[in-house]
This record gives structure tokens, sequence and C-alpha cells, in this order.
């Protein structure tokens, strides 16, 4: 019964989505039909807001990838939200499992796993901060960076039932690396006029020191998703005995 | 090419409204949410892709690029997404140290 009226219910979900999608039009954001209002100066503009992203994130920002720029740059105090979203959910999960004290056993891994889990962590670790240094140039940053260097010591916990990150230094980098960012906005507000503006030259556009700020508060943002993936996944996996 | 993915998509999310209806095990609800989620984040993706365009990173000699504020806001319902799973995942954890089980409609009636 429950069975069928499952089946029912996703295919008509199916239906009603592929006929909503024949309504999709393919845009182009050069084309006029785009208006929006200033708001500063007032009057229509003609311009789509990707249409200028993409024109101007070189000259204004310093930063080739335009993800990064928006994320960074142009919509920072969102991301800052969303570093404090994810802060929030691991400091959630170390208080729900504060009382819980399992003692799960767990078997040993095989040998192979164990000892090339040695091998491959540097070589994980390496690739996260290069993600992450990387972030204005290549397709990546700090929120694909921190997810790798998670995953690297999630596969040391896979492989060693015995290993478990130090509380304190987790807490510590993530409270440090969310300090940077804060500091780096605090300054922008000093050295410049508004929140997060980027108050360092833009430099060489296309090289690894240029673009300001967004290097540096992507960094901050790498250590702090790492430190909080690894966090709760240390959270997760129980308690030191 | 794009229908592709808007069969994929359409897919995503009835496999999720298909679990979610029919499962009894908490844990598989949840797999099927963070499949629906995924559906959802590549429908906004999808909606931003430009014929032609290339990754928005402007290094090159091409001109159409596929629009980035789509995949900027992904980025951040990624990451939320990933926050909701964990703190779900702990409050099942507590229901299952409580009830030792993982169903919940042997503890709901209705």
């Amino acid at each position: 019964m429950r069975r069928m009226a499952g089946i029912v219910l996703a295919a008509l979900l199916f239906a009603c989505i592929m006929y909503a999608f024949t309504f999709v039009k393919t845009y182009d954001y050069n084309s006029s039909d785009y208006y929006y209002t200033d708001p500063i100066e007032g009057g229509k503009v003609n311009e789509t807001v990707t249409g200028h992203y993409i024109e101007n994130t070189k000259n204004e920002t310093g930063a080739i990838n335009a993800v990064t720029a928006i994320v960074v740059e142009y919509r920072g105090f969102d991301t800052l939200g969303e570093v404090t979203v994810l802060f929030t959910a691991s400091t959630g999960v170390s208080m729900l499992l504060y009382s819980l004290h399992q003692r799960r056993k767990r078997r040993e891994a095989n040998l192979i796993l164990k000892e090339g889990s040695k091998i491959v962590l540097p070589f994980i670790l390496l690739t996260g901060a290069y993600i992450f240094i990387h972030g204005h140039l290549t397709p990546g940053g700090g929120f694909p960076g921190g997810s790798v260097i998670a995953s690297g010591f999630l596969l040391m916990m896979v492989a060693y039932p015995k290993y478990f990150l130090k509380e304190s230094r987790v807490s510590i980098t993530e409270s440090v690396a969310g300090m940077i960012f804060v500091l780096i906005g605090m300054l922008g507000l000093v050295f410049a006029s508004y929140f997060l503006e980027n108050f360092l030259s833009l430099g060489d556009v296309g090289r690894l020191f240029s673009a300001g700020i967004i290097p540096i508060i992507y960094i901050a943002i790498g250590f702090k998703v790492g430190a909080e993936l690894s966090g709760i996944m240390n959270n997760l996996k129980g308690v030191e005995e | 090419m794009i229908w592709a993915i808007y069969f994929a998509i359409a897919s995503l999310l009835a496999i999720g409204i298909y679990g979610v209806i029919t499962k009894k095990n908490l844990m598989k609800i949840f797999i099927s949410i963070s499949i629906m989620e995924t559906g959802v984040n590549l429908m906004l993706i999808a909606i931003g892709y430009i014929p032609g365009g290339t990754a928005p990173i402007e290094n090159g000699d091409f001109t159409t690029y596929v629009d980035p504020l789509p995949q900027a806001l992904v980025l951040t319902a990624i990451v939320i997404g990933v926050s909701v799973l964990a703190l779900a995942l702990v409050m099942v954890i507590n229901y299952y140290e409580k009830n030792k089980t993982l169903e919940y409609r042997r503890l709901m009636k209705w």
C-alpha cells in the first residue's frame, strides 16, 4: 500500500518536473531583455547581474575565478554566515553527543589499509592545501579544500580504531581561522570604507599573489572547514577511552 | 545534452520522494533527503547553464561562460546540507541509544 503510494507520487513528481523543464529558456546574459533598477543612482540599467559579474570580475576583484570572486568578495558577508552555520552544526554535534559514552568494538583494519593510509595521508593533505591556496585561480577553494583535508583524517579514522584527533587542537585551529576571517573584514572597515572590502592591492591578475584579501580569506576558510568537518567526524566516531 | 541532465534531476528527486515515503528506517530516510538535495543543487546549476559556455574562469580566449551565480549559491547550499545531515545523524544516534531501534513507526502511533 505504502509502496504503491510511493511509486505513484514519485512518478507524478517526475512527470511534473520534466514538464516544468520544457518552460526553461536558455538565456543569454548579454541580451537587452533584462533590466534592473540601479540602487544608488536610480534609473534602469541594461545589464544582468551575471553579465556584470562576468565582465567586471577581473577589474574589480583581481580573481579570475568568477565563482570565488562572488563567494568571497561580492557576497563575503553571506560566506561569513555560512561558515557560522557550519560552526553551529559542529558545536551542536559535540554537544548532543557529550552525554553519550558509546564504546563500540571495532575490528583492526588489515595491513594494506593501515600502511597504505599512512603513505597516502600527506598527499591528501597537500592536495587539499593546493586546492584552497589556488582558490582564486583554479576551480575549487576553501570549502572543497577543507573537505579534502577532512577526508584524509577520515581515512586515518577508518584505518586505525584508536585514532582520535585532539579536541583542543581542532578547536584552536577553528577559532583562529574564524578570527582571521572576521579580523580581515574589520581591517576593511578601517583601511577602506566597508566590512570585508578589499584593502590590499589587486596585484598582477592571474598570479598566485594577487586578488588582495581573497586568497587570505579562502585559506582561513579552508582551515576552518577542514577542522570543523574533522571535528564532526571525530565526535561521531565515539568517545576516547 | 541538457535534457539528460534534466532527466537526472527529475530521477533524483523522484527517488528521494520514494525513499522518504516508503522507508521505515530513519537512516534511509535521511539518505533519501540527501539524494533529493543533490537533485535540487543540480537543478540550480543546470538552470544557469548557457549553451557552449565554459567554466567561469577568465583565463583564456573564451568568450561565453556559464552563469557563476548559481554555482556560488549552490556552494552555500552544499555546506548547509552537510551541517543539517550531521546534526540529523547525531539525533539518530541519540534515538537509537534511547530506543534500541532505528524504525520510527514502532514508537509513533499513526
